[in-house]
């Protein structure tokens, strides 16, 4: 065992290492360094066919950038936006998979169901209406503080879930067939069979939603959110109108999950309300505190483990879900902040004179 | 009067509504209890009301050898019989969920609130290198042996961990509970004695119609029902009043840190809480096997939900808040399928909750376990 802990301190040095020689770098090698890794991460699904590593990657039983596609960008997207609730205002959302549903409903509805829009215009549509459903729901419940919110939201993604299965306008339980696909552009095809190009183009959004998280988080709104996470009292009287930014971070997320479903109609094709369970909703929660809540990495790296994972290990076909619950119990129990916790704000975001010469200038 | 279906129907839906909403209302309290006490939404409690419908009809078909036909015909008991089979089923569930709620506690939270002890660090390397064993050999057996081997040195190096005496922040909790609650499930799922299909619990008791009122027939198993959860809650009221141990629960949730340097056995406290819960569980389990004669290895993730609504419902942290909240949703469920039609039923429930907490934002009676009346 304690080889074991030798072991684990080695890492954890050889992490900081990297991170040293990381910041020691010039600019230009910074820059090589990221587009390498993002080159990498848009030839992901080559990766399986990489000697080593590739075995360890793939996911038997299903084709390995399906996986990709169907299960990680959508958790990803999902993590993403469900850590601005969860993570960033801390607001405990059980029924996320609301939003989720309403993105694919509207694309659903509005290139197959009632109207045959291209997806491409109905997109943004998804994500404003999922966008309004959030301000819908934040509207009366915001109020309502920590464990009641969690049952509303709850009851929330039941609601959304019911309707759709007993309203003939949504297709009841027979779901929506033939929903648009993306447009093709040049030798970049939207069909059925390939599903590299939705891979990219999930991929492509995901980047996007970081970009436009990463510069909420760090300007006024984001601190607002972490002041209202730490103390909601403390919040409002330093003069923090915590239920705009509560509402806020409601409707955002809400946006960014609703751009999540609107990518899986556009993938699959046919929705129906069993695709949207409340199960999910826990699996989307447990994606966020799994990486660590607060750090959009964190909730990267959550949803790849929660969506990756239980395709890797398919071939212990019917105990991964019981794996998948232990597992859950066990990094809790060891990592109670998640795989990447958030950092610890240490500087104050005011910058102080002797850490930037931006403030000199 | 109209004829509408509401309206001829009323009394009955009255009668099986507030059957429902017992059964509701005693998982409830467990809800209500811990989250007085520890303010966590112990998420993994409906599954130890599912083991206890498991444990009902192991008892039933396994140690008193209840057919599960007699005849072509149900196996009914009659007289002292039937009564002593019944309590005796109804023991043996609030004592397997009653164990099992206290093994809970000390796996998945104590650990998290940072003293964890031998127990559950001996059950978590075992679960630690069932896990590992899974990814080499995929046979039941083998498992189980690779993880009896692994699990001294882990359990070793778990307890040395263990010690840090840290809090893990609220969320950690609750995804520990969601872990432990899909563990459980796909266990029994795995295990259980019909695997994942359904099962049906011999029906000793005939369900014989009581008396008339109202134009209703009273079947014997609802008022059991009704009658049973009452008086389960009684004791339950009872005990947190007048017992020492109920005074130390009251206090703990009034505030744990200073009940703690008035002398409280803090930890103690939370393991009766914890136990007080899952013997209500149980003796709701019990009450749902007799009235509805089946279980299913996921039957508790709806109910759960659903109780915690009722907990929410009435003010969770309060017990007399959980009885009218399951009774409320177990009536408004009711009337609310035969207005709208069953497909709607949780629609409307949720929608009473939003528009109670919108007017009441802590539930009817609010919350209140820590407060000198309960």
């Amino acid at each position: 065992m304690s080889r074991l802990w030798e072991l684990w301190k080695r890492l954890q040095s050889l992490s900081t290492d990297v991170q040293v020689r990381w910041k020691s770098m010039s600019r230009v090698q910074r820059l090589s360094g990221y587009v390498l890794g993002v080159l990498a991460l848009y030839l992901a699904p080559w990766w399986p066919k990489i000697p080593g590593i590739g075995w360890l990657v793939n996911t038997p039983g299903t084709q390995f950038s399906t996986v990709l596609n169907d299960q990680v960008i959508i958790f990803v997207l999902v993590a993403l936006g469900l850590n601005v609730v969860v993570g960033l205002a801390g607001l405990l959302d059980l029924g996320y998979v609301g939003f989720y549903a309403v993105g694919a409903y509207v694309v659903g509805v509005l290139t197959s169901q009632h109207a045959s829009l291209p997806w491409l215009v109905v997109l943004p549509i998804a994500v404003v209406v999922s966008m309004l459903f959030g301000v819908i729901l934040g509207t009366p419940t915001l109020r309502l503080r920590g464990d009641y919110l969690a049952i509303v939201t709850l009851g929330f993604g039941e609601i959304i879930r019911i309707s759709a299965k007993n309203l003939d306008w949504l297709g009841a339980s027979r779901g929506i067939s033939d929903i648009g696909r993306p447009p093709s552009i040049g030798p970049l095809k939207f069909g059925v069979i390939d599903p590299k190009p939705y891979y990219w183009l999930g991929l492509t959004l995901v980047f996007l939603v970081v970009f436009c998280l990463y510069r909420l988080e760090e300007s006024r709104v984001g601190r607002a959110w972490t002041a209202i996470r730490e103390d909601e009292d403390a919040a409002e009287l330093m003069g923090v109108n915590t239920f705009k930014f509560k509402l806020w971070a409601f409707a955002i997320g809400a946006a960014v999950g609703g751009l999540a479903g609107a990518h899986y109609a556009g993938k699959v094709g046919f929705i129906s309300p069993d695709n949207f369970p409340l199960q999910l909703s826990i699996l989307f929660l447990a994606a966020v505190v799994l990486g660590g809540s607060g750090n959009m990495y964190g909730a990267i790296l959550g949803g790849i483990m929660v969506a990756w994972l239980p395709e890797r290990f398919r071939n212990f076909t019917d105990k991964r879900v019981l794996v998948f619950g232990i597992a859950l119990v066990l990094v809790m129990v060891f990592r109670p902040e998640g795989l990447l916790p958030r950092r610890v704000r240490t500087k104050s975001p005011m910058k102080p004179a002797s850490d930037g010469q931006e403030v000199a200038q | 009067m109209p004829d509408w279906l509401i309206v001829r129907t009323f009394w009955d839906l009255t009668v099986t509504g507030l059957a429902l909403g017992s059964i509701y209302a005693l998982v409830a309290l467990g809800y209500t209890l811990v989250y007085g006490v520890l303010r966590l939404i112990n998420f993994a409690h409906s599954e130890i009301f599912m083991v206890g419908t498991f444990s009902a009809l192991i008892a039933s078909t396994q140690l008193l050898n209840i057919p599960m036909l007699e005849d072509g015909n149900y196996p009914y008991r009659t007289g002292g019989t039937l009564v002593l089979f019944l309590v005796f089923i109804l023991f043996a569930a609030m004592f397997i969920s009653g164990v099992g709620a206290v093994a809970l506690e000390r796996i998945a939270y104590r650990p998290l609130r940072g003293n964890g002890d031998a127990f559950g660090a001996i059950v978590l390397a075992f679960l630690t290198s069932f896990v590992i064993g899974l990814i080499f050999v995929n046979e039941t057996k083998a498992n189980l042996i690779i993880a009896c081997v692994g699990t001294a040195p882990i359990s070793y190096s778990y307890l040395r961990f263990f010690k840090r005496g840290k809090k893990a922040p609220r969320l950690a909790f609750l995804i520990s509970a969601i872990g432990a609650s899909t563990a459980i499930a796909e266990a029994v799922g795995i295990w259980g004695p019909n695997r994942r299909e359904q099962y049906q619990t011999p029906r000793i008791l005939e369900k014989k119609v009581l008396f008339s009122a109202l134009g209703t027939d009273v079947r014997i198993d609802y008022v059991i029902v009704i009658v049973g959860a009452l008086l389960m809650m009684i004791a339950l009221t009872l005990f947190v009043n007048k017992t020492k141990l109920g005074r130390g629960v009251r206090a703990v949730a009034q505030d744990a840190e200073t009940a703690r340097i008035l002398g409280v056995n803090v930890d103690l406290i939370i393991v009766v809480t914890f136990a007080l819960g899952g013997v209500m569980a149980g003796g709701a389990a019990m009450l749902f096997t007799m009235v509805y004669d089946q279980s299913r290895f996921n039957i508790g993730f709806i109910l759960g939900v659903k109780s915690f609504t009722a907990a929410v419902l009435g003010g969770i942290g309060n017990l007399k808040g959980a009885l009218l909240g399951g009774f409320m949703l177990g009536l408004v469920e009711n009337y609310g399928s035969a207005l709208f039609g069953g497909q709607w039923k949780d629609v409307i429930a949720f929608v009473v909750l939003l528009v109670v907490l919108m007017v009441r934002p802590t539930g009817i009676l609010g919350e209140s376990l820590g407060r000198a009346r309960v």
